[in-house]
């Protein structure tokens, strides 16, 4: 369904984004997984062609929906497709509604826009679409203002906004991170779902591996603007090859464990204007060694999946 | 929602009028100088000074004068003018007209010249155009009333003919006291609407907007607008209060009656009752528009209206 190869974004002379592949089909469920700042919501802005707002422009690659490469598409083209066949779900409820309108509205809009309902029929989808988001009384919910309802309740708005003109791709970027613990699976599991009733494919980006586990077919794993593994998440989470994953994984909280608490992975993620030459990780990686400073890596293929590691082989036989 | 949170407003003007006019009535005694003096003729004796004070009631205590004021205000009585030897409300009721035409005048001209020019530079966004507004800016919120008003009269009066120096006879001579006023205005209300734009091109809303498939202009005049009106809509109706201030040089420059003309006058003589009623109408005007805006605010943002009420 959707399809993005080789994907590079650039702000004027810097370079955050290269080398970024995926895809993922109807009834499929994708995650991105990576720390802040390594590019997954860049990756988002540009499947949405939104790259512009903030100054960014695709430089490179190809992102292929249904046949057509997007990178190509007029504008108004590209506008139908937004909303209509491509819902965005963003990271902060809080601030993704705007404040000065009711909730009813804001969510019409997009079916009258795509689907050329009028403003009575409009009204009715969204109610309809509200209430199977488990949202009780819908109609009330539609003369509400955005701050007088509470986060979770405003990101299954967000939510109906994404799917009000019925699309086929799904992008949520950190749906869960700006929620409570107990809200985060409840809004988890409705966008499982939807992906199973709706035949959607989900885009979903993340930095929690446990949420990654739990939902997703497939795994891209992002360090500093790169891809760095992907595959299967099975294969990911029982086999993974690129020592960054493996940190991550071996970063999953895991119960109240004796001493080892909570680990984390040495040093920062670098900035856009400090990527390392070579291998991205070899400064924070555990087996790096003098080429992984000078030779970026080729991706290693083991099975269905992937990982950009001079020693893919190696760390396969030692999984974390 | 929106009348009980204008009627919360209004109670709070009360304290607000009640301070105002102690400090209007106060201040005007502070002046050196007295109404008297410009009443007696030369070589009066101090018996005849003494009679036109007591006539006037400036012999009793400044307690009691202020009630007698305050009282007299309320019932309508604005007093005698004390030089000019007519009603008050006379004077008031001849020189409002002309102040409240080129005020609103004014106020239109510079909230609408510039709201167009905030929204167009908040756009177009060109190097130029940018250097050029902020230049003007500038110049708007610095330059004074009444000099810009004598460099206008320089230009379009005398040497270009094209409007009468002075007066209030028709549309022509409203134009260039129109223009010193809204001048300043126009650069403040252009500034606002640009910043408050860009602001709000930056939430975190208008991402989500664009998601749904919405076109630029759409979202710039269904979602930004309204947005960039809050503190436009702010400093507008504090504006009002400025411009009337304004209007006070500017109207004594180009020699039009109004409440500025008569207030230059009227203090010029020391004449208190005058000077009072005058002060404590400019004062109303700047606690009204403090209300409207207030209350057009809370009409458009449902987080002020749940707040303060």
């Amino acid at each position: 369904m959707l399809s993005v190869r080789d994907l590079g974004v650039a702000f004027g002379m810097v370079q955050p984004l290269s080398g970024v592949s995926f895809s993922v089909n109807k009834g499929e469920t994708l995650g991105i997984v990576g720390e802040s700042g390594s590019g997954k919501s860049l990756t988002a802005m540009s499947v949405m062609g939104l790259l512009p707002l903030s100054g960014g422009r695709i430089t490179g690659g190809s992102v292929e929906f249904d046949g057509q490469d997007l990178t190509k598409l007029p504008e108004r083209a590209y506008r139908k497709l937004r909303g209509g066949r491509i819902g965005l779900i963003t990271q902060n409820p809080m601030t993704s509604l705007d404040p000065l309108q009711k909730i009813g509205p804001q969510v019409d809009d997009v079916a009258k826009l795509h689907l050329g309902l009028d403003g009575a029929e409009a009204r009715a989808r969204t109610e309809d679409i509200l209430g199977t988001l488990r949202i009780p009384e819908p109609s009330l919910i539609c003369e509400r203002y955005p701050h007088q309802m509470s986060g979770g309740m405003k990101q299954r708005i967000v939510i109906a906004m994404a799917l009000a003109a019925d699309p086929d791709v799904l992008i949520a970027d950190e749906p869960t991170t700006a929620l409570d613990v107990t809200v985060q699976a409840q809004i988890i599991r409705l966008l499982d779902d939807l992906v199973k009733e709706r035949d959607l494919a989900l885009v979903l980006i993340t930095h929690d591996m446990s949420v990654v586990a739990q939902t997703c077919d497939k795994i891209v794993v992002m360090y500093a603007g790169r891809a760095v593994e992907h595959g299967p998440v099975e294969e990911i989470f029982d086999r993974p090859r690129h020592p960054y994953t493996q940190a991550l994984i071996a970063c999953i909280p895991r119960g109240l464990d004796d001493a080892t608490r909570l680990t984390g992975i040495e040093g920062t993620v670098p900035t856009v204007l400090n990527y390392p030459k070579g291998c991205p990780f070899h400064p924070r990686c555990p087996r790096a060694e003098a080429i992984c400073a000078t030779d970026p890596p080729e991706f290693s293929v083991a099975g269905d999946s992937a990982a950009a590691c001079h020693f893919a082989e190696v760390a396969n036989a030692q999984p974390a | 929602m929106i009348l009980r949170y204008t009627f919360q407003r209004l109670l709070m003007l009360i304290p607000v009028s009640f301070s105002i006019s102690v400090v209007i009535f106060m201040i005007v005694y502070l002046l050196p100088g007295d109404p008297i003096d410009n009443l007696l003729r030369v070589g009066s004796s101090a018996e005849d000074r003494a009679e036109l004070v007591a006539r006037y009631g400036l012999d009793r205590s400044l307690v009691v004068q202020y009630f007698v004021w305050i009282g007299n205000m309320f019932q309508g009585e604005f007093g005698q003018a004390i030089v000019l030897r007519r009603p008050v409300a006379d004077l008031i009721a001849q020189n409002l007209p002309y102040s409240l035409t080129l005020g609103g005048l004014a106020f239109l001209f510079s909230s609408t010249v510039g709201m167009a020019l905030g929204t167009v530079s908040a756009i177009v966004r060109h190097p130029v155009l940018d250097r050029f507004m902020r230049g003007f800016i500038l110049l708007g919120s610095t330059v004074p009333g009444f000099w810009l008003a004598l460099l206008l009269i320089l230009l379009f009066s005398v040497n270009l003919g094209w409007f009468p120096v002075s007066g209030a006879g028709g549309w022509q001579s409203l134009v260039l006291p129109v223009l010193t006023i809204g001048f300043g205005g126009v650069a403040l209300v252009a500034r606002v609407t640009r910043v408050a734009l860009l602001d709000a091109q930056r939430e975190d809303f208008v991402t989500l907007l664009h998601a749904k498939g919405l076109s630029s202009g759409t979202i710039l005049f269904r979602h930004l607008m309204p947005h960039a009106l809050l503190p436009v809509v702010t400093i507008l109706a504090l504006r009002i209060g400025w411009i009337l201030g304004g209007a006070v040089t500017v109207e004594f420059v180009f020699g039009r009656p109004g409440l500025g003309s008569l207030l230059i006058r009227a203090l010029g003589q020391r004449d208190y009752p005058v000077v009072q009623a005058c002060l404590l109408m400019l004062a109303l005007a700047v606690m009204l528009g403090t209300l409207i805006g207030d209350v057009a605010q809370a009409s458009m943002d449902p987080r002020i209206r749940e707040k303060k009420s």
